[in-house]
C-alpha cells in the first residue's frame, strides 16, 4: 500500500478551522496510526494505514466510511483491543502526553475504561445478560476508583439518573433483557462515563437502534459531552448523523483517511471523489419534494466522482387493472405466557386491522419501528404467519381459503427478500442450485432449462453467470442480496415482499441494489411491499406509503402527501428524528425526550377500539383516533 | 415459578403411563415367562397350572388393568431372585450405593473439568490448550472397564492404597468414581472449552474489555457464568444415566448398584426387578430433567419458566 494520504489533501494542523477548539490542547492525539492484522495464512495485511487526527476537549470527530474501510479497526487500535499476536500497530497514539502504544498491558488496562471509554453499536449483545446493570456499572468503579460496593452503588444510581434512565433505583437491580434497546444504550453510555473518562469512543452506538430513539440518545450524547467536557470519537455509516453530531469528520476509505476537515466544510464542499461519491449516494430525507415518481440514485463513479444522471423514471402503476394484492381488516396476533389451565395470558397484537391495495407496478412502503408490525404484515400477507381474521387476495384468489396445495401454487405469483444476505442464502448450496430450487420444486422447468433460466436471471441481477457454480460465502453483501433477488423472480412472481432488503448494506451498494429494484419493476412491473424503517430510501423508491404504529396502519397515502404534509402525529414525530444533512442543525439545544416505543402486547381477550379514517386528500387517509 | 413445577411434575403422568405400557407389552412379546420358570422340562400341566396362578391366562386388556392396579399401589411384583421379596424394595436397597457412586463420579468430573476447560480456553491454542484437549480426549476415549483394571492394577493391587471391590470399606468408593469419572471429564472438558470460547467472542466480552477489567476477572465473572448452561445440560444427562446404573463400572468394582442388580435381574429372569428399575429409571430421567430446567432458570433471569 502507498501513503497516498498525505499527498492527496492537507495535514491537519494546515487546514483552516471553523470551529476552533484549538485553544485547548487536545485530548487525545493521533499520528501515523497503522495497523495491520493476521491474515489465515499467517501473513499480515495493513488494515488502517497512516492515520492522523487529533480530538480537542469537547470536541467530536465522526469517522465516517462503509464497512471494512477500517473504523472499528481504528477504534480497537487506540484502545489496545485488538490482541497482541494478531495485530501489528504503529505511529502514535498520544494520551496526555502518553504514547498508549508504548505502555504495557497493566498500565493500558489501568486507561480503558477511566481515560478513555467506549461504547458500541449493539447494546442488545453488548451488556453481559446475567449480571444486574447496577453490577457491570460498578465494577467500573470498583475497579478504578478503588471504591467501595456501596460507594460505587451511590456513585451509580447517580450515573444513571444523569442519563435520565426513569426510575434509575428499580433499574439497578434490573437486567439488561428488561430493558428496550434505547435504555440498553444509556446503560452502555452510563458505564462509559461513571470514571469521567476524557475521550468517549462510540462505534456506531445508534445503528442498531429505532430512528426516534436514535435522536434521544444523540442528544443525551450531546448534553453529557456539554457537562463532562470530554472529547468524542464517533464511528458511524450514517452521513445523516455525521451532520448531527460531529464538529470535523474524517473519511475513511480502504484503510486510509481520504477526506478530513470541518463538517460544514465537508458537506458543502467534499473535496475528494470518494466523499463526494458518498455524500450523493446518501438517501436523504426532503429531497423528493415535487417529485411524483421513485427516482434511481446517481450512479457515481468512485474515481472521478462524477455523478452519471438516472434515467427519466416511467409511470410503471396502472390504475385502472385490479390491484395485484388486496388486504381488508388483516388482524394477527400471537398468544405469549401460559396460565396452568386454559389459554394464554396475553397475545401480541402484531397486526391490527389492516386495509391496503398494492397495484401492478406499484411501490407500497411499510414503515415504523420495531415491534410496529410491519414484519408480521409482510408474512401474513403471503400467510407465512397465519392471520387471525381478515381477507387477503392476491391476483383475484382469496388465499385465507387455499389448502396446502393451493398455498404452494400461490407461491409462485409472491416472494420474499430478507434483510440478512448472509444468513438467508444455504451456505452449503451452490448459487445455481439456490436459485434453481423454486423452479424445479413447481415443476416450472427441466434441470437443463432451469440452469439457463437461472443464467438469465443472474445476468439479469448484474452478476455473470458463472456465479451459478459459487457459493454465497465468495460474494459480498451486495452481491448476495442480488441473488436473493434473483431467487425471488426465479418464479417470475407479480410481487415481492422485501423486508428491510437493503438495510444491512452500505450506503453505494443500498443504492446500486435499490437501482436494480427499480429497474426490474419497471421491465417486469413488479409490485412491492417495501418494508423498512428507512425514511429516507422510502421517500426515494415507493409509490405510496403506509405509516404503522402499534399494529395498525395510521396513516397511508401517496408519498408525496404523507411526506409532504404529513397528517397524524406519529408521523410527524417519526419524520422530525430523521438525521438530516444540515450541520448547522448541530447548534440547535438538543431536546431530550424519554418517550419509549410502547409494547403491543394486550391481556388475552382484549379487544382494540374502532378506529375511523379521514380523508386529507386524494387517496390519503389519516387514522382519527 | 410453582405453576411451571406443577405443570411440568403434571406432564410426567402421560410418559409414565406409556413407559409402563410398554414394559407391559416388552415383557409379553418377550418370551413366554412361565416356560422360563420351569425350564424346558415342565410338563403342560405344571405350566398352565402355575400360568393360571399368575394370571397369565387371562386376556390382554384383563392382565393389563390388573398390572396398572397393583403399580398404582406401588406393587411391583415379587423378585423370584431375592426369595420373593418385593421388587421394588429390592431395587430401593441398591439406590444409596448407585447414588454414592454417581455422585462421586461427578465430583470428579466436574473437579477435573472446570480447571481444565478453563485453563484450556483461557491459553488457547498455546501449550496448556494442548495438555488439557490431549487428556479430555484421552478421557473419552479410555473404555472406563480398561481404566477400571488399570485402576485396580495400579492402586488396589501394587500400591495397595485402597479398597478395589464392593461397598463396605473406606474409600472403596473413589476406584469406581475414578473409572466413571474419567471419561465424563473428558465430555465435560472439551463442552466447556468450546462453550467458553464461544462467550468469549461475545460483544459484552469485549466491553469488559474496554472497562478495563482483569483478564481473570473477565473470566471467572462474565465469560463462565455465560457459558455454563450447556455444561449443565450434559451434567444432567448423565447424572440420570449414572442413576439408571453404571452396569460396566459396577460389575468391575463389584460394586452393588443398581447396574450390577439389572444384569443379574436379566440372566436370571428376575422380570419383576428390571421391571421396577425401568420405571424408576424414567423417573428419575425426568426428575433430573425438571431440575436443571430450574436451575437454568435460576443462573439465567432470561429464563423464565412460568
Amino acid at each position: 500500500m502507498t501513503m497516498a494520504s498525505g499527498q492527496e489533501f492537507p495535514k491537519d494542523n494546515e487546514m483552516p478551522e471553523t470551529h476552533s477548539p484549538a485553544s485547548t490542547r487536545p485530548v487525545l492525539s493521533v499520528s501515523n496510526l497503522t495497523t495491520a492484522l493476521r491474515q489465515r495464512d499467517g501473513g499480515f495485511q495493513t488494515i488502517i494505514d497512516d492515520i492522523t487526527f487529533d480530538i480537542a476537549p469537547k470536541e467530536t470527530l465522526a469517522i465516517v466510511g462503509e464497512s471494512g474501510s477500517g473504523k472499528s479497526v481504528t477504534a480497537l487500535s487506540i484502545m489496545r483491543l485488538l490482541g497482541g499476536k494478531s495485530s501489528r500497530i504503529s505511529g502514535r497514539v498520544e494520551l496526555a502526553g502518553r504514547n498508549l502504544l508504548d505502555l504495557t498491558e497493566p498500565q493500558m488496562r489501568a486507561i480503558r475504561g477511566n481515560d478513555i471509554a467506549m461504547i458500541f453499536q449493539e447494546p442488545m449483545t453488548s451488556l453481559n445478560p446475567l449480571m444486574t446493570v447496577g453490577a457491570q456499572i460498578t465494577e467500573v468503579l470498583i475497579r478504578h476508583r478503588g471504591m467501595t460496593q456501596t460507594e460505587a452503588r451511590r456513585e451509580s444510581l447517580h450515573m444513571l439518573e444523569r442519563v435520565r434512565i426513569p426510575e434509575a433505583r428499580a433499574r439497578l437491580d434490573e437486567y439488561p433483557h428488561r430493558l428496550s434497546g434505547g435504555m440498553r444504550q444509556r446503560v452502555m453510555i452510563a458505564m462509559a462515563l461513571v470514571c469521567k473518562p476524557r475521550l468517549l469512543i462510540a462505534d456506531e452506538p445508534t445503528t442498531a437502534l429505532d430512528v426516534t430513539i436514535q435522536a434521544q440518545t444523540l442528544a443525551l450524547m450531546k448534553i453529557l459531552q456539554e457537562e463532562e467536557g470530554m472529547g468524542i470519537l464517533f464511528i458511524t455509516h450514517d452521513m445523516g448523523v455525521v451532520s448531527e453530531v460531529a464538529d470535523r469528520t474524517l473519511v475513511m476509505l480502504r484503510g486510509k483517511a481520504v477526506e478530513r476537515g470541518s463538517t460544514a466544510e465537508l458537506f458543502a464542499s467534499p473535496r475528494h471523489s470518494y466523499a463526494r461519491a458518498l455524500l450523493a449516494a446518501v438517501p436523504t430525507l426532503g429531497t423528493m419534494e415535487g417529485v411524483a415518481l421513485p427516482q434511481r440514485f446517481p450512479a457515481i463513479d468512485q474515481v472521478t466522482g462524477k455523478a452519471a444522471l438516472p434515467p427519466p423514471p416511467v409511470d410503471t402503476v396502472s390504475a385502472d387493472e385490479p390491484p395485484v394484492l388486496r388486504v381488508r381488516n388483516l388482524t394477527t396476533r400471537y398468544a405469549v405466557g401460559r396460565r396452568l389451565i386454559g389459554g394464554p395470558k396475553f397475545a401480541i397484537h402484531a397486526v391490527e386491522n389492516v386495509s391496503f391495495d398494492l397495484r401492478k407496478g406499484e411501490t407500497l412502503a411499510l414503515v415504523g419501528e420495531s415491534g410496529c408490525g410491519k414484519s408480521t404484515l409482510g408474512r401474513s400477507v403471503l400467510r407465512l404467519v397465519e392471520p387471525k381474521s381478515g381477507e387477503i387476495q392476491l391476483q383475484g384468489t382469496d388465499i385465507r381459503k387455499l389448502d396446502t396445495t393451493g398455498l404452494r401454487r400461490m407461491r409462485r405469483s409472491a416472494q420474499l427478500i430478507f434483510q440478512d444476505p448472509y444468513a438467508s442464502l444455504d451456505p452449503r448450496y451452490r448459487v445455481g442450485t439456490t436459485i434453481a430450487e423454486p423452479i424445479l420444486a413447481h415443476g416450472l422447468a427441466s434441470r437443463a432449462e432451469a440452469q439457463e433460466r437461472v443464467a438469465r436471471l443472474l445476468e439479469r441481477v448484474g452478476l455473470s453467470a458463472d456465479a451459478a457454480n459459487r457459493y454465497p460465502h465468495e460474494f459480498s453483501g451486495g452481491q448476495r442480496q442480488r441473488i436473493s433477488i434473483a431467487r425471488a423472480l426465479s418464479l417470475e412472481p407479480a410481487m415481492i415482499v422485501a423486508d428491510e432488503a437493503v438495510s444491512a448494506l452500505d450506503v453505494s451498494i443500498k443504492a446500486q441494489v435499490l437501482n436494480l429494484m427499480l429497474d426490474l419493476q419497471e421491465s417486469l412491473r413488479l409490485a412491492y411491499l417495501f418494508i423498512s424503517h428507512d425514511m429516507a430510501v422510502v421517500e426515494r423508491i415507493s409509490h405510496r406509503v403506509a405509516v404503522m404504529y402499534l399494529g395498525e396502519v395510521v396513516e397511508i397515502g401517496p408519498r408525496n402527501a404523507v411526506f409532504g404534509n404529513p397528517q397524524h402525529p406519529y408521523t410527524r414525530k417519526l419524520l422530525a428524528a430523521v438525521p438530516k444533512l444540515e450541520p448547522s442543525r448541530r447548534d440547535r439545544k438538543p431536546m431530550l425526550s424519554n418517550d419509549e416505543i410502547p409494547s403491543p402486547i394486550r391481556a388475552a381477550g382484549y379487544e382494540p377500539p374502532k378506529r375511523s379514517y379521514r380523508m386529507a386528500g386524494t387517496d390519503h387517509f389519516v387514522c382519527e383516533n | 415459578m410453582t405453576n411451571y413445577i406443577i405443570r411440568r411434575i403434571l406432564q410426567m403422568i402421560p410418559v409414565l403411563f406409556g413407559v409402563t405400557l410398554l414394559v407391559f407389552l416388552l415383557l409379553r412379546v418377550s418370551g413366554d415367562p412361565v416356560q422360563l420358570m420351569l425350564g424346558e422340562d415342565a410338563t403342560a400341566e405344571q405350566v398352565a397350572q402355575l400360568r393360571a396362578a399368575m394370571g397369565l391366562d387371562r386376556p390382554l386388556h384383563v392382565q393389563y388393568i390388573s398390572y396398572m392396579s397393583d403399580l398404582l399401589r406401588g406393587d411391583f411384583g415379587t423378585s423370584i431372585r431375592y426369595n420373593n421379596q418385593p421388587a421394588l424394595q429390592v431395587v430401593l436397597e441398591r439406590l444409596p450405593a448407585t447414588a454414592q457412586l454417581a455422585g462421586m463420579a461427578l465430583l470428579v468430573a466436574i473437579v477435573i473439568s472446570l480447571p481444565a476447560a478453563i485453563i484450556a480456553a483461557y491459553w488457547r491454542g498455546r501449550i496448556p490448550d494442548y495438555i488439557a484437549s490431549f487428556l479430555s480426549v484421552l478421557g473419552q476415549a479410555m473404555p472406563s472397564f480398561w481404566f477400571g483394571i488399570m485402576l485396580i492394577l495400579v492402586f488396589g493391587i501394587t500400591l495397595s492404597w485402597l479398597p478395589v471391590s464392593g461397598q463396605d470399606q473406606p474409600g472403596a468408593v473413589i476406584l469406581p468414581g475414578l473409572a466413571l469419572g474419567a471419561s465424563l471429564a473428558g465430555v465435560l472438558t472439551r463442552l466447556l472449552r468450546s462453550s467458553l470460547l464461544e462467550v468469549m467472542n461475545q460483544d459484552f466480552i469485549r466491553t469488559a474489555r474496554a472497562k478495563g477489567l482483569h483478564p481473570r476477572t473477565i473470566i471467572f465473572r462474565h465469560v463462565l457464568r455465560n457459558s455454563i448452561l450447556s455444561y449443565l445440560t450434559v451434567i444432567g444427562l448423565e447424572t440420570a444415566a449414572l442413576m439408571a446404573g453404571a452396569v460396566v463400572t459396577e460389575q468391575v468394582f463389584a460394586w452393588p448398584g443398581i447396574g450390577l442388580l439389572v444384569i443379574q435381574a436379566i440372566n436370571f429372569r428376575d422380570m419383576a426387578v428390571v421391571q421396577a428399575v425401568i420405571i424408576l429409571s424414567a423417573i428419575i430421567v425426568m426428575m433430573t430433567s425438571l431440575i436443571v430446567d430450574i436451575l437454568y432458570s435460576l443462573i439465567d433471569p432470561r429464563i423464565q419458566h412460568g
